[in-house]
């Protein structure tokens, strides 16, 4: 044990951050990199293809490999893709579908994170007699696959007079964003020193009053990561626009599939691209933008309670 | 935990019930109520509307009678032994290789995880594109005078559930890789030291040390991607249509084809709750094995 101190305290000597110190150039290191990059250029191989493609015109595309740079530059793939391109008998461009899908994000956005958030304080501060129970069916039901419970939605929106409305879809968003989000603000609220809940309470708060100005003014972060989650996963939907939302009100990702998929004649592999593009926008500012807070929102989704 | 433990009568902190009544309604009326609506309905001879016409296990029998069926179950099986292998696989050695203290740490990461913030559609429609046999890698691999240039992945009923198996690793990987990194993260760097001063190689210091250490880390990945793999629907969609024939097709798809396509509810609602009992199989082991850990 001794010996192990010791080497312990040179080795603290020698490596201060505690990592062993690597030469700029050893082989080892050379490797490392080189297998990272490789990677990184696959992944981003896609992503490259997609805006190489876009910006071509249909000649060049059968003339020469999807590899290779536009020759000229063109963005009328872009123009089209947004306000030309055809939806079976419709030519109006996915700028349609764009609209609809912001029409259906920020309602299903606010709706589901209000709820997920008092469901969240509820669960920390006030739970009562089976609130423990209604929160781990509700787990449970996040693994359930949604085709189970497809129809019998359909007759419940039908019964509520919105199917084929955006509202139905706002409503089926807000019920299955809920056990991921309600999970995330309950471990956020319960993270937080319980002496501040006490001191309010024994200032006479009740349960709005502590929730709206002592616990929504402190989970800014947390409302930045619940929101990001339901952003992209809503805005990346496909199987709940498609059944519930109608056809007057296909979200983008509806109706970009119908102009890639479902159009008959020449494909324009660079308006499908240029489509695709426009419709992987949202998502991909989101998290640009949002950086480190996504990655945090999705580990810590995944953490579960 | 520390909350104030008083006993509530039933009309005690009313807020907090009324509060809770989206998630009750959810609760009893979605989860338990669709899924027992469904379940009972699967029973019966249901075609364009639902009916109380019971045939017993008619729906069932006619199920597993069916190839399109079969071959559904063989493509997603194939499908998510696949993915999660490699998903597995990859994911936990770019974690490992982020995790070397690596300059430009930021940049690698949010290069492997930006194809999980787009949707399966717009993944599936890109892969689509890059192996189109005329124009796409097969054509490049051609004339570069490569093999692999009559390579037609989507067209060939063989092949055409790798090709998404590699559209669906390209969206999935980063997700693993960083829930397998926040999980390294959390390791103590003693035990790091300890087995340097042992001198035990890195190789085997994860292998023997590190992996089982993570166990929590790995089951709650293993859940999350399991379930997404079961619930695959949009990829198949947006990448094949199933095809050729029923060479991709999924559980997901053939029970929405049942149920909205073919007016053939009750064969919809049998599939979709064989789905629903595989889930529960799978998942109710490790979430009890989970809760029990947690407990102890």
């Amino acid at each position: 044990m001794a010996i192990a101190t010791t080497t312990n305290s040179i080795a603290s000597v020698v490596e201060p951050a505690g990592a062993r110190p690597r030469r700029m150039f050893a082989p080892s290191t050379i490797i490392l990199y080189s297998i990272l990059t490789v990677a990184a250029l696959y992944y981003l191989l896609p992503l490259y293809v997609m805006v190489v493609t876009s910006l071509k015109d249909m000649t060049e595309i059968r003339m020469g490999n999807i590899f290779a740079p536009p020759v000229q530059i063109t963005f009328e793939p872009w123009v089209k893709a947004w306000s030309q391109a055809c939806t079976g008998l419709d030519c109006s461009g996915i700028s349609v579908g764009f609209w609809k899908s912001v029409k259906i994000t920020i309602p299903s956005v606010i709706i589901s994170v209000a709820i997920a958030s008092v469901n969240g304080y509820g669960l920390s501060y006030w739970r009562f007699k089976g609130s423990e129970v209604f929160f781990t069916i509700l787990l449970f039901g996040a693994f359930i696959p949604y085709q189970v419970m497809l129809y019998p939605l359909v007759i419940i929106m039908r019964e509520l007079g919105i199917f084929s409305t955006i509202w139905a879809v706002v409503l089926v968003h807000t019920i299955f964003g809920m056990p991921i989000n309600t999970l995330l603000f309950r471990n956020y609220f319960a993270s937080l020193p319980p002496e501040l809940f006490k001191a309010a309470r024994v200032d006479g708060a009740g349960f709005w009053q502590v929730f709206f100005r002592i616990m929504l003014p402190m989970s800014l972060p947390i409302f930045v990561v619940s929101m990001i989650i339901q952003i992209t996963g809503i805005w990346n939907d496909f199987l709940f626009g498609v059944i519930f939302a109608g056809n007057q009100n296909f979200p983008m990702t509806v109706q970009l599939n119908n102009i890639v998929n479902a159009v008959q004649g020449v494909k324009e592999y660079n308006v499908n691209m240029a489509a695709t593009l426009l419709t992987g926008a949202v998502p991909l500012i989101v998290y640009f933008v949002s950086g480190r807070l996504f990655v945090r929102g999705i580990a810590a989704g995944a953490v579960k309670g | 935990m520390a909350h104030a433990g008083r006993p509530f009568g039933l009309l005690r902190n009313l807020n907090a019930k009324v509060a809770a009544i989206p998630m009750m309604l959810t609760v009893i009326v979605i989860f338990i109520g669709c899924t027992l609506w469904t379940v009972f309905y699967s029973f019966t001879s249901s075609r364009l509307l639902p009916t109380s016409d019971f045939v017993g296990v008619d729906q069932y029998s006619r199920l597993f009678g069916n190839s399109r069926w079969n071959q559904s179950v063989l493509n997603l099986a194939t499908y998510g032994v696949c993915v999660l292998t490699f998903v597995f696989i990859i994911g936990f050695l770019l974690a490992v290789l982020i995790d070397q203290k690596i300059r430009f740490e930021n940049t690698f990461r949010t290069i492997f995880l930006y194809p999980f913030a787009l949707s399966f559609i717009v993944t599936g429609l890109v892969w689509q594109w890059i192996l189109d046999p005329g124009l796409g890698v097969p054509k490049v691999l051609n004339d570069l005078g490569l093999p692999g240039g009559s390579l037609a992945l989507l067209g060939d009923k063989n092949t055409v559930i790798y090709a998404l198996v590699i559209a669906g690793l390209w969206q999935g990987t980063g997700l693993v890789m960083v829930l397998m990194l926040a999980g390294l993260r959390g390791i103590d760097s003693e035990i790091w030291k300890a087995a340097r001063v042992d001198g035990i190689p890195a190789w085997r210091t994860y292998l023997f040390i590190i992996i089982p250490m993570m166990r929590g880390v790995f089951v709650t990945t293993l859940v999350i991607v399991a379930s997404g793999i079961v619930r695959v629907y949009d990829l198949v969609v947006a990448m094949t249509q199933g095809g050729p024939g029923f060479a991709s097709e999924v559980p997901a798809k053939y029970v929405y084809s049942f149920m909205f396509e073919r007016a053939n509810l009750g064969q919809g609602l049998a599939a979709s709750t064989v789905m629903l009992v595989t889930v529960f199989i799978i998942l109710v082991p490790w979430a009890l094995a989970e809760f029990r850990q947690k407990r102890s």
